[in-house]
């Protein structure tokens, strides 16, 4: 049995599951864009129609090579971008017509580690998540305070909680990062190669914490990645990309067919069938 | 984990001013003419409740004639300068910035000296063209700095250095072209002066400089975001057009706010944020406040130095500044290096 399905097991049944269908989370509808360098030149990439659909309790994962169109595709879903064609709904929303702060406390995106111009320490940093919730101007209540202490120990990062954010390993910065994304307590949380900087061991634990948060939690986690193997073992949903193109979008065990994988990745790659339906990957050894 | 209180702004706050009021108490009595400390509280109190006559001529003339006065513009300066470096540093990502990396001092010097040049006997000249030169230069830099439609921290960068730099080069010309009288007032203008009243009534000054500061702090929480990226920010909901550009705005008018009164007075934009964020942390929503004061502290003391140190003879305040603060600032780059 897989990692997924060993956690789905052990999960009583959310709130929302009571009601009669999953509802669909996130919507991508034929959602096309087009990048250029200045307003006149000509597009120097284009990401072709995309459409999909993730739910509740669903980690997706958006898979690629380097300029297939992941981050592009990623921008879109968080709003910051507006697609050319299409439609891309978070909730039954438009994610392009929510104005900042709505869109803040439905989508929350975790991207690389932050740069921080003065030092903060790690509940400061995580208290930021707050922010949509409040006025503009605004101190912290005490139930900020809980959010922030619940988010942090979503994610196991109780005890760095006055640590300084400069002080932390790579690991213990991408947790901190996860949980100022759960403070805000959105519905659908998109992830940019949260695996980046990690060692194996490192990579295993944040999927799958990740893969818990999906199951145990409102959120729809999204996690754009180059981890074949990863995104097989813990993925629900994968939407391959190559080129600017959604290639194939479906189960782990749809999408991983050996002369597809191998013609997107330019790599040979052995593709086995594990018992419990999840697919294996690893590189061919008569290259 | 203690979040910032408004509480505890207002402590931070209370604190600062008794200090900044301990402090004017010192420098109304310091000077050619001495006044006991409690002669200066009476006179304050009773002037504060409108019995003026019942202080007495001389105490009126030295207090509210010649160094309160000055003393106010100080604590304006000071304000305006540091709340305007705590906002570019902010705005621009960058901890060195300071209210004259933009070029607003350079646009108004260039103004005083073309003041100089084409009506030099016009009370009040200098300072207007002052002003009117560094809003000429807020309106350039703003529009050269912008990329993609908004203002870009590190295109605004390069168009002030580089306006900074063709501005200065103007001035150096056109000073060759002052007589020599003019030049020396130019010299003490460009070091920083609180000698000369400003020409405007000082109470238009402050409600633009509360103003200011005012639309500033009301950005402070989204600055704090800012300066964790402002890509971040906008995840999280920060409009950061609207705040950069109300930061803009406020810092470059407070800065030529200062720059027309008093010349460009170095230094206090850049350390005072520094100081304050070592003293009370750096949120924006603290250091804002703390900033204005601790930046009045600053240049009354400055200038209570500046006019008690070799009197008679009084020193340019911006010449005080850059003497205590060109060693606070190679010792805070260097921290940082570390």
């Amino acid at each position: 049995m897989s990692a997924a399905e060993q956690n789905r097991g052990s999960v009583a049944a959310h709130p929302e599951d009571s009601a009669s269908a999953p509802r669909v989370r996130l919507k991508v509808e034929q959602a096309s864009f087009a990048y250029s360098p200045t307003d006149r030149s000509a597009p120097t990439f284009t990401l072709g129609p995309a459409s999909f659909e993730a739910h509740p309790h669903e980690l997706v994962a958006i898979l690629g090579p380097n300029a297939s169109g992941k981050s592009t595709l990623l921008r879109l879903l968080a709003g910051l971008s507006k697609p050319l064609a299409g439609r891309i709904e978070v909730d039954g929303e438009e994610v392009s017509a929510l104005d900042l702060r709505t869109r803040a406390k439905r989508i929350a995106l975790v991207q690389q580690e932050s740069e921080l111009l003065f030092p903060l320490r790690v509940w400061e940093y995580v208290l930021q998540g707050r922010y949509p919730h409040g006025r503009r101007l605004r101190f912290e209540s005490d139930n900020d305070c809980l959010m922030v202490g619940n988010a942090l120990a979503q994610v196991g990062a109780e005890p760095l909680r006055d640590r300084w954010m400069d002080q932390l390993s790579g690991g213990e910065k991408q947790r901190v990062i996860l949980s100022r994304a759960l403070a805000q307590q959105p519905s659908l949380l998109l992830l940019d190669e949260p695996t980046q900087h990690l060692d194996i061991g490192g990579k295993v634990e944040l999927l799958q914490r990740l893969r818990r948060l999906a199951d145990e939690t409102r959120h729809t986690v999204l996690v754009v990645t180059h981890e074949l193997d990863l995104a097989a073992e813990f993925a629900d949903r994968i939407v391959l990309l190559h080129k600017g193109k959604c290639l194939r979008v479906g189960t782990p065990a749809e999408v991983y067919d050996r002369a597809l994988l191998e013609e997107v990745f330019e790599a040979p790659l052995e593709v086995e069938m594990r018992p419990g339906g999840r697919p294996r990957v690893s590189l061919r050894g008569d290259r | 984990m203690r979040p910032l209180t408004s509480r505890r702004v207002f402590n931070v706050c209370a604190l600062l001013i008794g200090v900044l009021f301990v402090l004017v108490v010192i420098s109304l009595r310091m000077g050619a003419y001495p006044i006991a400390v409690r002669d200066i509280l009476m006179t304050l109190i009773n002037g504060a409740l409108g019995r003026r006559d019942q202080i007495p001529s001389e105490f009126s003339l030295v207090v509210f004639g010649l160094r309160l006065p000055r003393i106010a513009l100080g604590i304006l300066v000071g304000a305006a300068l540091s709340t305007a470096g705590a906002g570019f540093q902010a705005l621009l990502r960058n901890p060195l910035a300071d209210p004259y990396v933009l070029g607003v001092s350079s646009g108004a010097a260039l103004g005083a000296i073309v003041s100089l040049i084409v009506l030099p006997f016009t009370p009040g000249a200098v300072q207007v063209a002052a002003f009117a030169g560094a809003a000429a230069t807020i309106g350039a830099v703003y529009f050269l700095g912008r990329r993609g439609g908004q203002l870009d921290s590190a295109t605004l960068l390069l168009a002030g250095i580089i306006t900074a730099s063709f501005l200065s080069a103007v001035i150096m010309f056109l000073m060759t072209i002052l007589s020599s009288r003019d030049l020396r007032g130019m010299a003490f203008w460009l070091m920083g002066d609180l000698s000369s009243a400003p020409a405007v009534d000082l109470r238009w000054l402050y409600l633009l400089l509360i103003v200011a500061v005012g639309s500033i702090y009301t950005t402070s929480s989204d600055l704090n975001l800012i300066l964790t990226g402002e890509q971040e920010a906008s995840h999280l909901g920060v409009n950061v057009r609207r705040v950069k550009f109300v930061v803009y705005v406020g810092a470059s008018l407070l800065t030529g706010l200062a720059v027309s009164v008093s010349g460009a007075i170095g230094y206090v934009g850049l350390l005072v944020p520094h100081v304050m964020r070592m003293l009370f942390g750096t949120d924006y929503r603290v250091l804002i406040p703390a900033s204005a004061i601790g930046g009045a502290i600053i240049v009354v003391a400055a200038d209570l130095l500046a006019r008690t140190v070799v009197a008679p003879t009084e020193l340019p305040v911006g010449a005080m500044t850059a003497i205590a603060g060109a060693p606070v600032f190679i010792y805070l780059m260097r921290r940082r290096v570390r």
